[in-house]
C-alpha cells in the first residue's frame, strides 16, 4: 500500500526517499571532512511511472556533519526513482543542491590528511569506531567519515521503498597498500535498517584521494550470525 | 519551689520547660550522674514524675547516624555521573541511593523477574494516597538504545529535585497523581549489551529468552503486547530483530508490566522511551486509521515537541507510529491505548542516524533535559485533563 500524489513530509515514505537522495549526495560529495545528513523534508510527492516504478519528487534540507552544529543548511531538490523489477535494482537519483560550491571548502584538511596517510609506512588499523559509549578519537573521525561515505554506495544500492539505512558502526578499518596514489582502506561496516531494525554487515574496499574522491572497489555481504544464509535482497 | 530550683541548679539539671506555677508540669533533662539524686529528691518531696525518654543520648546518637547516612546518600546522588552510560548494577545502585535520599517521595517496587531471573524495578513517586491516578514511563525496552536508560536515570533525579525544590509543576502534579518510572524494562538485554563492544552484543535489541530456534534467542519486547498481535510489522521468525514471540505477552518482562498496570487499574498516561530518530508518536502502530483521540493526541504531542525544541533547538517530528515509522503490531502504546489509557505516547530520542544507537555520552544530559521539557508538558496536560 503506498500513496500517490502529495506526501506528508514527516511520514516515512518521504523520509525514506530523502534518505536515498542523501546517500547519493554523499557518494558524490562526501569526503573525510564532509558527510551530509538529512535535516528535514519540506515537500514531497510520488507517482507511479511507466515501466512499473515509483518516482518521488522531494524538496529537503541537509546539513554537513563535518562542520558540527555551526554548519548552514543546504536546500536540495531530488527525483528518486525506485524501479519495480523482479530482482532488486538500485534506485536512480537526480539531485540538485543550492550553493553546494559555496560551502566552505575542505581542501586544506583533505590535503593534510592525504599527505599524512599516503606514505608507504602508514598502516592505520582500528576497531569499533565509535566505541560502545559513542566515543571516537579525533584522529579516527576522518576515517569514520570515509567509511560513512563508502557505506553510502552500498546503502544507495541496497535501498528500496521499504528500507531506511544508516551506518550504525564501523567494526574495523584496515589500511591497505596505497595504489595509484589512492589511499586504500578496507572497512567492515554495520548498517542499520530502521523499518526492520536489522543490522547488516558489509566488508568493503574503498579508495580515496582529494582529486578522485571516494570510490568503492569491492563489497562483500557478511553473515553476522550462524543462522544467516543469504543477503536481504 | 525556689528551694527546689536552687537544688536542681546544684545538680546541673537542664530545664526543657520552665517552672511557671505549681499546677503545670516541668520537663527536666537529667545527667546520668545526677539520676539517682534527682529521683531520691523528688520521691522524698512527694513530687510526682514520669520518665519520658529513658536515654536521650541514645536518641541523639541514632539521629546523628541517620543524618550522616542521609548526607552520604545525598553526596552519592550528587556525585553520580549523569553524563555517562552505566551498567545495570550501577543503575540499580543509583535507584537505591535515590530512594534513600528521598524516602518521603520515592519507593522502589519489585514487579517481577526477567527470563534470566533478574528483578524488574519501578520507581514510584508518590505523596501518598491510595491508587491515585498515575503516569507510567518506561525506558530501555530495547537493550541497545542506551540513551533511553540514561535519560530515565536523569529524569528520576530531576523529578525528585524539582519536588524537593518546590519547582512547578512537579509538586502540583504529584499532589494529584503518582508517577511510576521504570528505568530498565529489559534488564537481561541491557546486561547483554555490556558484555562486549562487539556489535553482536552492543547492538542487541531483544530480550534473551530461548526461542524455537536455538541459534536465535530473544523476542522484540515491543511487538509482544496484546494489541493486534500477529498483525503487520512484526515477524514470526525468531531470528528477526522484530520477532513478536510465540504469543501475546509470552515474554515475562511484558507480562510483569501488564499485570502491574492492570492490577493498579488507575493509570491515565503511558509513555515509552526509545531511540533513535527524534520522533514523538501516538497510537496506532498496527493500523493507519486515526485513533479516536487523534486530534487531541496530535496537539499534545506537537506542543510537547515544541517545548522540547525550545531548549536546544532539537527538531522532533510528530505523528502516529503507523505513519511515522511503519506499521507495527503488538506495540506497548497500542496496548495501553486499547486498555483505555488515553494519553499514550512513544518517544524516539536523539539522534537521526549520525551516531544512532552509539550516541556520545556528552549528549546525555542535553538529551535528557530537552526530553524533560516535553515530558513535563505532557504530565501537566494529563494532570489538568482528568478523565
Amino acid at each position: 500500500m503506498a500513496s500517490t500524489g502529495d506526501l506528508e513530509p514527516t511520514h516515512y515514505p518521504a523520509r525514506r526517499a530523502a534518505q536515498v537522495a542523501l546517500h547519493y549526495l554523499n557518494t558524490h560529495h562526501g569526503s573525510p571532512f564532509r558527510v551530509f545528513g538529512l535535516q528535514q523534508v519540506h515537500k514531497a510527492s510520488a507517482e507511479d511511472v511507466a515501466a512499473g516504478g515509483r518516482k518521488y519528487k522531494l524538496d529537503f534540507s541537509v546539513t554537513d556533519w563535518g562542520s558540527g552544529s555551526a554548519g548552514p543548511a543546504l536546500r536540495c531538490s531530488a527525483d528518486v526513482l525506485f524501479p519495480r523489477t523482479e530482482r532488486h535494482s538500485a534506485p536512480k537519483v537526480e539531485l540538485h543542491c543550492e550553493a553546494l560550491q559555496q560551502i566552505n571548502s575542505t581542501a586544506q584538511e583533505d590535503d593534510a590528511f592525504y599527505q599524512k596517510y599516503i606514505s608507504p609506512d602508514s598502516t592505520v588499523s582500528a576497531r569499533d569506531i565509535p566505541d560502545s559509549f559513542g566515543n571516537m578519537s579525533e584522529e579516527m573521525q576522518p576515517f569514520w567519515r570515509l567509511a560513512r561515505v563508502a557505506a553510502s554506495f552500498i546503502m544507495l544500492r541496497e535501498s528500496s521503498e521499504n528500507t531506511e539505512f544508516n551506518m550504525a558502526k564501523v567494526a574495523s578499518i584496515t589500511q591497505q597498500e596505497s595504489s595509484e596514489e589512492q589511499l586504500m582502506l578496507e572497512f567492515v561496516v554495520l548498517l542499520h535498517d530502521f523499518p526492520s531494525q536489522e543490522i547488516v554487515q558489509w566488508k568493503l574496499l574503498a579508495s580515496w584521494s582529494p582529486d578522485r574522491g571516494v570510490r568503492v572497489l569491492q563489497t562483500e555481504w557478511q553473515p553476522r550470525c550462524p543462522h544467516a544464509t543469504k543477503p536481504p535482497n | 519551689m525556689r528551694v527546689y530550683l536552687a537544688v536542681f541548679a546544684l545538680l546541673a539539671l537542664d530545664f526543657w520547660t520552665h517552672a511557671v506555677s505549681t499546677e503545670r508540669p516541668v520537663d527536666i533533662l537529667v545527667p546520668h550522674s545526677s539520676l539517682n539524686a534527682v529521683k531520691v529528691f523528688l520521691k522524698k518531696n512527694n513530687i510526682p514524675f514520669t520518665v519520658m525518654i529513658n536515654n536521650v543520648q541514645e536518641l541523639l546518637v541514632r539521629e546523628r547516624e541517620e543524618m550522616v547516612h542521609n548526607a552520604e546518600m545525598e553526596r552519592k546522588s550528587k556525585s553520580f555521573n549523569f553524563a555517562a552510560y552505566h551498567d545495570l548494577e550501577t543503575i540499580y545502585s543509583f535507584m537505591d541511593t535515590l530512594v534513600a535520599s528521598h524516602s518521603n517521595l520515592i519507593s522502589k517496587v519489585n514487579i517481577g523477574r526477567t527470563y534470566e531471573n533478574r528483578t524488574m524495578y519501578v520507581l514510584k513517586f508518590s505523596t501518598g494516597g491510595v491508587k491515585k491516578p498515575a503516569i507510567w514511563i518506561d525506558a530501555g525496552i530495547h537493550a541497545r538504545e542506551w540513551i533511553s536508560h540514561a535519560t530515565a536515570v536523569w529524569l528520576a533525579d530531576r523529578i525528585a529535585t524539582d519536588f524537593m525544590g518546590n519547582r512547578a509543576p512537579v509538586p502540583s502534579i504529584l499532589s494529584h497523581m503518582d508517577i511510576f518510572l521504570m528505568i530498565v524494562a529489559n534488564p537481561d538485554g541491557y546486561v547483554f549489551t555490556h558484555l562486549s563492544p562487539n556489535p553482536h552484543y552492543r547492538l542487541w535489541r531483544k530480550s534473551r529468552s530461548a526461542t524455537s530456534n536455538p541459534k536465535c534467542p530473544g523476542v522484540d519486547l515491543n511487538r509482544n503486547w496484546d494489541a493486534e498481535f500477529g498483525g503487520p510489522g512484526a515477524s514470526d521468525d525468531p531470528c528477526a530483530e522484530d520477532y513478536r514471540g510465540p504469543s501475546a505477552q509470552s515474554e515475562i518482562e511484558v507480562k510483569n508490566i501488564v499485570d502491574f498496570i492492570m492490577n493498579h487499574g488507575n493509570f491515565k498516561s503511558f509513555i515509552t522511551i526509545h531511540s533513535y530518530m527524534q520522533l514523538l508518536m501516538y497510537p496506532y502502530g498496527y493500523s493507519g486509521t486515526d485513533a479516536p483521540d487523534q486530534p487531541e493526541l496530535h496537539d499534545v504531542a506537537t506542543s510537547a515537541s515544541k517545548a522540547l525544541n525550545s531548549w536546544h533547538g532539537t527538531v522532533y517530528k510528530v505523528g502516529s507510529i503507523f505513519h511515522t515509522i511503519k506499521p507495527a503490531s503488538g506495540a506497548s502504546v497500542d496496548w495501553a491505548y486499547l486498555r483505555g489509557i488515553k494519553y499514550s505516547f512513544a518517544f524516539e530520542l536523539r539522534d537521526t542516524g549520525r551516531y544512532g544507537f552509539l550516541l556520545p555520552a556528552d549528549q546525555i544530559v542535553s538529551t535528557a533535559r530537552e526530553t524533560w521539557f516535553a515530558l513535563r508538558y505532557i504530565m501537566k496536560y494529563v494532570c489538568d485533563h482528568p478523565y
